[in-house]
This record gives C-alpha cells, structure tokens and sequence, in this order.
C-alpha cells in the first residue's frame, strides 16, 4: 500500500506511466535515446543501455534520471553505475535524463524525484546496469580476440585479456552495445567497493555549482527568447480575473505584449525588468472565488469540526476504550501544525517554445515524466511532441513535484508565439505557492501502574494533499500522505486506536519535505515526553522501555509504503542508546537550558536527535546544539549524507522555531523573506555533531527528509526541559512559548 | 540612456532605464547568468555583487547609480579565488542556487577582516539565506578561506 504506481495506473491523466515494466533491476537495453540536454560530444557515442553512454574518444556518459535539487543525485546516482562499470566516477560527464518509460522511479511509479526514494530506487538498478555493461565490454573484447570472456578483466575504462591484450572502452562500445544482455549480473561485494561509502568523494556539480556555471531553469536562454511576468489574484484556490487594463503596460517602452491566460494575466517583454515593471501598471480586476473571505478563524474552525468526528481508522490494536478506562492515569494533549510555504531559492520559473507542431520546455522540475501530458491539454499539441528538458534546480522540497508553472509558461507562449520565459516575482512564488497543511493532532494515553503507555488514541485532522493532486492516491479516506511517521507508531502499547479525518480548508496543500512527518513526529514525539514526564520518568529511558519489539511487522506502515520493510525495534534501541551517549544525556545544565530528545522511523532511516536549547527571558530560543545519530543503512556517499542531515536540520528548525503561512481574504499574508522566516547564520546551531549507524551494506535508507521532522519535537522538548512549558503549537514564537 | 562602468575589470556600456536594477543589467541585458535572483528586496542576498569592493544587493542597486564605478560579479571572481577554493574542498553547495551570493559575500568579508570569528562571521552572513542549509559550511569554508593565501 501507500505505492504510488498501485494506483496512479489507474488513473486516466497518468495511463502513460504504465509501470508495469519498470521493476527494479529492469535495464531496458536497447533502449533507444531521446533528445536530452546534450553537451558537447566530440564524439560517436554507443550505449550498451539507457544509463550509459560511451564515445569512441572514451568518453563516459552516466544519465542522471533523478533532478539534482541539492541533494546529491547528480553524484550518488552516477556513483553506483562507475562502481560496477569500472570507470572513474571523477571522469564521467553527467546528463539529465529526458522523460523515458525507462527512467520511472519503481517506489513511486513515475520519473518522479520525491519521497527519498533516489537512492533507494536505484541500489541495485543502477549497480547492475553498470556492472551489466561491463559484462558486455568484456564480451565484445573476448570475441574480437578469440578468447573466453573469463580470461578477460575490466577495470579504469579498459578490457584486458590473455597474452597482454588490451582495448580501450571506446573501442568496445559499438560491438559491446549490441552483444546479448546478461541474464545473471553478479555484484561487487562491498569490500572491492571503490566509490560506494567512500568518505572522501567530491560532488561532481560543486565547480560548476562555486563557479556559477550550473543551469538553473532560470538561467535558460535560446535565441529569440521574450520575458514574462505575471500578475495572478491573491488567492490560490478557485480564484478567477474578470478583466483587465492594460493601457499604461503596454505603452512600456520594450514590451511586447500583455496577454490573458488560464491563471492570470502574462506581460511579455525584451527583459524581466520591463515585463516587471509593466505588470505593476496593470489594472486587474478579479473574482476572489469561494475562498475570498477565508481567514485563519475560519480555517482553525473548520479543522477542530474536523477533529471532533469520529475519522477513519489506520491503525488499530487491542481495545483503546478498555484500555483508556483501566488506564492509572491519563495524558491528553493537541497539537497545532501551521502551514509553510516550501520558498525554494530560485522561484518557479520555465522557459516554453511552444509552435505549431511542436514544443519545447525548458524547467526546473522534479516530475519531468507528467510534464508533456499536462501541458499537452493546455497548449493543444500531443505529449509525443513536446519535449522536456530537465535544468539543475534552485531548490526543490517538493513544490517541484507540481506543474503548474510549467503550464502557465507554455499557455503563454502559446498565445503570444514566442519563446518565452516566464518568471515568479518571490511575492508570487511565496503567495502561489502549495502549503504543507496545517492540522489538529488529538492524543490520549492511558498510563499503566508503571507510567507505560498501555492505551493510546491519536486523531489526525488536515487537508489531504492526494486529495487535491494524485486523488487515487486516497483509499477509503485515508490519504498515506497524512499518516507518515504514525501509521508506524513505534512503542509497544496494546490497546490503541488511531483515526484520520480528512477536512479540505481551501488553502492549496502541497508536498513539503518529510510531508506529514513533520505534523505527526511532532505530535507523537512531544507527547511521549508528556507521558514520560507524568510518568516521573527519564525521556530516554521511557522511550527505551517500551519500544515494540515485535518484528511480525505486518502491522506497521500499512499506509506509508514509502518506508516499509525494514525491522525496526532493534534500530530504535540502538539509535537511542547511541544518540544518549554522544549528547551526554543527562549533564548538568544551567537555569534556562535543556536538552530534548525525539525519535523516529522514515523512508527506512531510523534517526534520533538531541537538540539543545537556551530560552531567554523574552522566551526567545537559541538552539545551541543538535546531537544526533542516524541509521540509514549504508552510506552511498558519506559527506553528502553528513550534508542532508545538515540541511534536514535546518529546514526543520525553521518548521519548529520560524516559519508560518497564515491567510487573510483567501490569500496568502507572508510574501517576501520579511514575512516568512527561515533561519539566518546566525541562529543555526555552531555545533551539529551528526553520527552514522554501521552497516553491513544489505540496504539503503533515505536521507532527504527524515531529518526535517524529528528535530521540531526535539526543540519544543529542550524548551520543556528548560523552562518547563509545554507548548503545543507550532512554530514555537516567544509568543506561544509567553502565552503557555 | 547609455551608461557605463567597469565590469569585472571591462569597460562595459549600456542601453537600458537607469531605473533598471543592476541585477537584470548583468542577469539579461549583459547575459550574464552567474548572479541569481531570490527575492527582489535585499532580503536574501542571492544577488550579492562587489560596488568597488563592497558586498552590495545588485536587486536593490539601480545601473544608474553605478555610472563610472567599479563592479565585480561571481564571474569576476575569477573561478580560483581563495574563496572559491575553500567552497570546492568542503563541497559547500547543495542546489547552489545561493552560493553566488554566499561566496561574494564571504569573499567582501576576508577583504575585510583576514581572520574571521565566529561572531564576524555571523554578522557579516546573516543577509544571506541558504534553504538547504549550507551555513555550517559556509562557516568552516571562510575561516579554511582565512588560512589561504
């Protein structure tokens, strides 16, 4: 369950996906290319399958089919393929991959970069595809010479064989592409691993990146290109224009035109600057839609209707109403998850040639494989003849799942007959954007003689964001997307019951890394604490005590498929036994400071974090020190999984301490970095002491976004320690932790 | 209006609105792709560039006012500057969309203030947001900057 491709396939606008084929592991040789991002290739080039392509010069091409948006895909993935193809991963060149059946991510059943899923897709795929195309090196060698393809080795880009034979790849690659595809690919065990785990790796995009030559979408020139910008009503949902003046716009020196298009009104010029400043004469006028009147009240009140109908079950054991009522003692808590704009740096943009009888779009995206299909309804034209190039991207965290702009661009170049490169002011970008939805989260807990949790309710109420984007994904009211990180309750608790309520507010929800980790971490993680205090116990302790250490496993994840498979219980123990030692939990700390403790389970990554904090009189937070241990299986490529903690942490501590979308009149209040606030230098901690589990290299887990989730409930848990207030809503401002 | 500086050591001439911010001039008028747009208020420093050596918001600096006056872009760097070379060995960037800004701003500090600390550094950074959350990169790569030559 919880598999995207389970059900998307039945879904008509996603018919193209057509999973069926794309197991893992499948190599799809023979595969013939489409266009790409091409860089310059001096020479022929052969491919013995869809990831790799080989120049008579030597030269190594690895496809990068996942969107590089900061997270290492661009190297990662290229890593498992030269660790078996036996090239040097330092000399390859990296190209996007264009949209190809061959491509789908099997975890999500699309070419879709999302869900921590690269990695873990590609583990044994790209390994195999690397050590296949070996295989068929060394095959077309032993046959130019006569020998048993047994006799020959590969290794550095060369084929050598008996009596000092020798061929270059190169020299290989046309035969070697059209030798038979091995049906046994054996894999390197992890000691002959060169690249793989390999602590001193370098990115291969960090020049290009240092030097500014990367791509990013916004970066896209072709020749004739116009620039436009756009003017959208305030709100995101149901909101339409009913006219326009564009007297004064037009009259702009350098503007080529002002168009009306599906979502808004588009002014085309000879630079951003002017189409801008154009835009800013237009006189709009607008229906605001049935969300016009909708404020923050409104949307609280509709969220705690929500939370007092009875839902629908995901998790159930024992019997929750007999357990509460022999309980000793009760807990009972809510938590409040705000809404948070995703405010990727680079804001959405897209380059969109759109003729006659073809297209081209050029875009930062992480959903390149729907891009034809929805544009195609949009401009008119069939998706076969649209083609979409993948750019580096300013940013992701999953508003780059969704198309829109994609759209937006192609309609207005469509109208006005131009390339055109449509660019989000920070304002639209942060107004337009899809929240990660807020919600009610209602727990009660039924605590045995000795303080353990023996009962638990747990109501879940928010926007569904499938509801709204992949419907199918919904079974039976439950959106797997709202139940991440509690569908997998990690604690040994007999009696529990644990519903969902899914309740629509009309603010446009979206996937924001870590998804609904990051409302219901929270909730669960600071109410065990609250457990663990009216209990009279140590957190870590606590926790320790009552981990379920059943691994029948069927129970877990029946929702949230994204993470399943792995035993879990013993990984807790373990990572919280480890994260106490290196946070010397426990110490001594002066009035004012505490250290919290969270724990968690995601896309397979088993992480704890001790975070500690300091509350000033004015209850301001400084959040000094985050120590935090991670089992993640094995590190494809160390540093850069070092680097994701890092980012993890910070973009959750800004989820935790900062940022919070609220809406007036239907739209959007916060509209610029002043409004909306991300952490600065200044306020990330100067000390994140990040430890990485052993592992015997059976398996990889996801490293993208677990972190986001389980540093909020360590914070709100470190302000508890320190000044014993318990907030519960979220971000913590001084405000709330005032008022608590 | 015609209007002309220095440009990364260039004498460098253009048509375009005074009013026109100096990060449009170099990002669509000069071609130059290097300085990135964030949020067109000077509230994120993506678009840092130097104005006779100091870090300023190219957003928030119309090409006017640059008449006759030195500026340096990410280009003007120079690819190897000490700077840069601490970003390369401490693999600094994650999508990079902000490294542009981060490094000309690092780049205005050590011209500064040769040996940074930590509080140095704070002030100096803090315009500057990465969403991926590179700072304690960026931090350890300025002061191993520090001790380049």
């Amino acid at each position: 369950m919880g598999k995207i491709e389970n059900v998307l396939k039945n879904e008509n606008r996603r018919d193209f996906l057509k999973v069926s084929g794309a197991g893992v592991g499948g190599l799809a040789l023979g595969f013939s290319l489409q266009l790409g991002p091409k860089i310059a290739q001096a020479a022929t080039t052969h491919s013995p399958n869809a990831w790799i392509k080989i120049g008579t010069d030597n030269s190594v091409t690895i496809m990068c089919a996942r969107s590089e948006m900061g997270q290492d895909v661009y190297t990662s993935m290229p890593m498992l393929v030269a660790e078996e193809l036996n090239v040097d991963l330092n000399k390859v060149n990296v190209e996007f991959a264009p949209p190809a059946e061959v491509y789908i991510n099997a975890l999500l059943g699309g070419q879709l970069t999302g869900g921590s899923t690269s990695v873990r897709d590609a583990w044994e795929k790209l390994r195999k595809a690397g050590a296949s195309a070996r295989m068929m090196l060394v095959a077309a060698a032993a046959d130019d010479w006569g020998v048993d393809a047994s006799k020959c080795s590969a290794n550095n880009g060369m084929v050598k064989g008996p009596g000092g034979k020798k061929a270059k790849y190169g020299a290989l690659a046309e035969k070697a592409s059209t030798m038979e595809v091995p049906k046994e690919v054996p894999l390197k065990p992890k000691s002959e691993w060169k690249f793989i785990g390999n602590v001193k790796q370098a990115r291969l995009d960090t020049k290009a990146k240092v030097q500014a030559t990367a791509g990013y979408g916004i970066d896209t020139r072709v020749p004739g290109m116009l620039y436009a910008a756009v003017w959208m009503p305030p709100q995101t949902m149901g909101a339409k224009v009913t006219s326009y003046d564009d007297s004064r716009a037009k009259n702009v020196p350098g503007v080529k035109a002002v168009v009306q298009y599906s979502r808004g009104v588009a002014v085309v010029a000879d630079s951003y600057w002017t189409a801008k400043k154009a835009k800013d004469m237009l006189n709009v006028k607008y229906d605001a839609g049935p969300n016009g009147k909708k404020d923050m009240g409104m949307i609280w009140e509709e969220l705690e209707l929500g939370a007092v109908e009875p839902g629908v079950t995901f998790r159930e054991a024992g019997n929750a109403d007999e357990g509460m009522a022999k309980a000793s003692k009760t807990v009972e808590a809510e938590y409040r998850l705000p809404f948070k704009s995703h405010s990727p740096l680079e804001p959405q943009n897209t380059m969109a040639d759109v003729r006659s009888d073809k297209a081209i779009i050029i875009t930062p995206t992480q959903f390149q494989q729907i891009v034809p299909h929805v544009v195609s309804g949009a401009i008119g034209l069939k998706p076969e003849q649209i083609e979409v190039h993948t750019t580096f991207l300013g940013g992701g965290f999953g508003r780059r799942v969704e198309t829109d702009y994609c759209i937006d661009a192609a309609e207005i170049s469509k109208a006005v007959g131009a390339p055109v490169q449509m660019i989000w002011s920070r304002e639209d970008d942060m107004m337009h954007d899809s929240y990660s939805p807020g919600g009610i989260y209602k727990l009660n807990a039924g605590l045995d003689s000795g303080g353990q949790m023996a009962a638990m309710t747990y109501k879940a109420t928010s926007p569904s964001i499938s509801a709204v984007l992949f419907p199918s994904l919904v079974k039976d009211g439950i959106d797997p997307f709202a139940v991440e990180g509690i569908d997998n309750f990690p604690y040994a608790t007999p009696d529990m019951k644990f519903t969902y309520q899914m309740t629509d507010v009309g603010v446009r929800p979206g996937y924001w890394r870590a998804v609904s980790h990051n409302n219901n971490v929270p909730a669960l993680e600071c109410f065990v604490d609250e457990c663990a205090h009216a209990a009279g116990k140590d957190p870590i302790e606590y926790r320790m005590a009552q981990f379920d250490m059943d691994e029948s496993g069927a129970k877990k994840h029946k929702w949230s498929g994204l993470s399943s498979g792995i035993a879990e219980g013993p990984r807790f123990k373990a990572v919280l036994e480890a994260v106490r030692k290196k946070s010397n939990w426990g110490k001594k700390m002066p009035a004012g400071k505490g250290q919290g403790v969270a724990i968690m389970e995601g896309y397979n990554t088993v992480l704890a974090a001790v975070a500690e904090v300091s509350v000033d009189s004015s209850n301001v937070i400084s959040l000094e020190k985050i120590t935090s241990v991670v089992d993640a299986g094995q590190l494809v490529h160390p540093d850069q999984a070092l680097a994701q903690m890092q980012s993890c942490f910070v973009y959750g501590m800004c989820a935790g301490m900062f940022s919070e979308i609220t809406i007036r009149d239907g739209a959007t209040e916060q509209d610029n970095f002043d409004t909306y606030r991300l952490a600065r230098m200044n306020e990330v901690p100067k000390v994140m002491d990040i430890h990485f589990m052993p592992s015997d290299g059976s398996f990889v887990g996801g490293l993208g976004e677990p972190g986001t989730a389980v540093i909020v409930p360590a914070i709100a848990n470190a302000v508890f320690a320190a000044t014993g207030k318990r907030v519960r809503e979220f971000p913590l401002t001084p405000e709330r932790i005032s008022a608590a | 209006m015609k209007i002309s500086f220095q440009l990364n050591g260039k004498r460098t001439s253009v048509d375009v609105a005074p009013d026109t911010p100096l990060l449009w001039v170099v990002r669509d008028t000069l071609g130059m792709t290097g300085t990135k747009f964030g949020c067109g208020k000077a509230l994120c420093g993506a678009c840092t560039v130097h104005l006779n050596g100091m870090a300023v918001r190219s957003c928030q600096t119309q090409v006017g006012s640059v008449a006759g006056q030195k500026v340096t872009t990410i280009e003007g760097l120079g690819g190897n500057h000490k700077v840069q070379r601490a970003w390369m060995a401490l693999d600094v960037p994650q999508c990079g969309y902000c490294q542009s800004g981060q490094q000309m701003q690092a780049a205005a500090l050590l011209a500064n203030n040769r040996n940074p600390n930590d509080q140095d550094i704070d002030a100096w950074m803090s315009g500057n947001i990465c969403r991926c959350g590179t700072y304690p990169r960026i931090r350890a790569a300025i002061k191993a900057a520090a001790k380049m030559s």
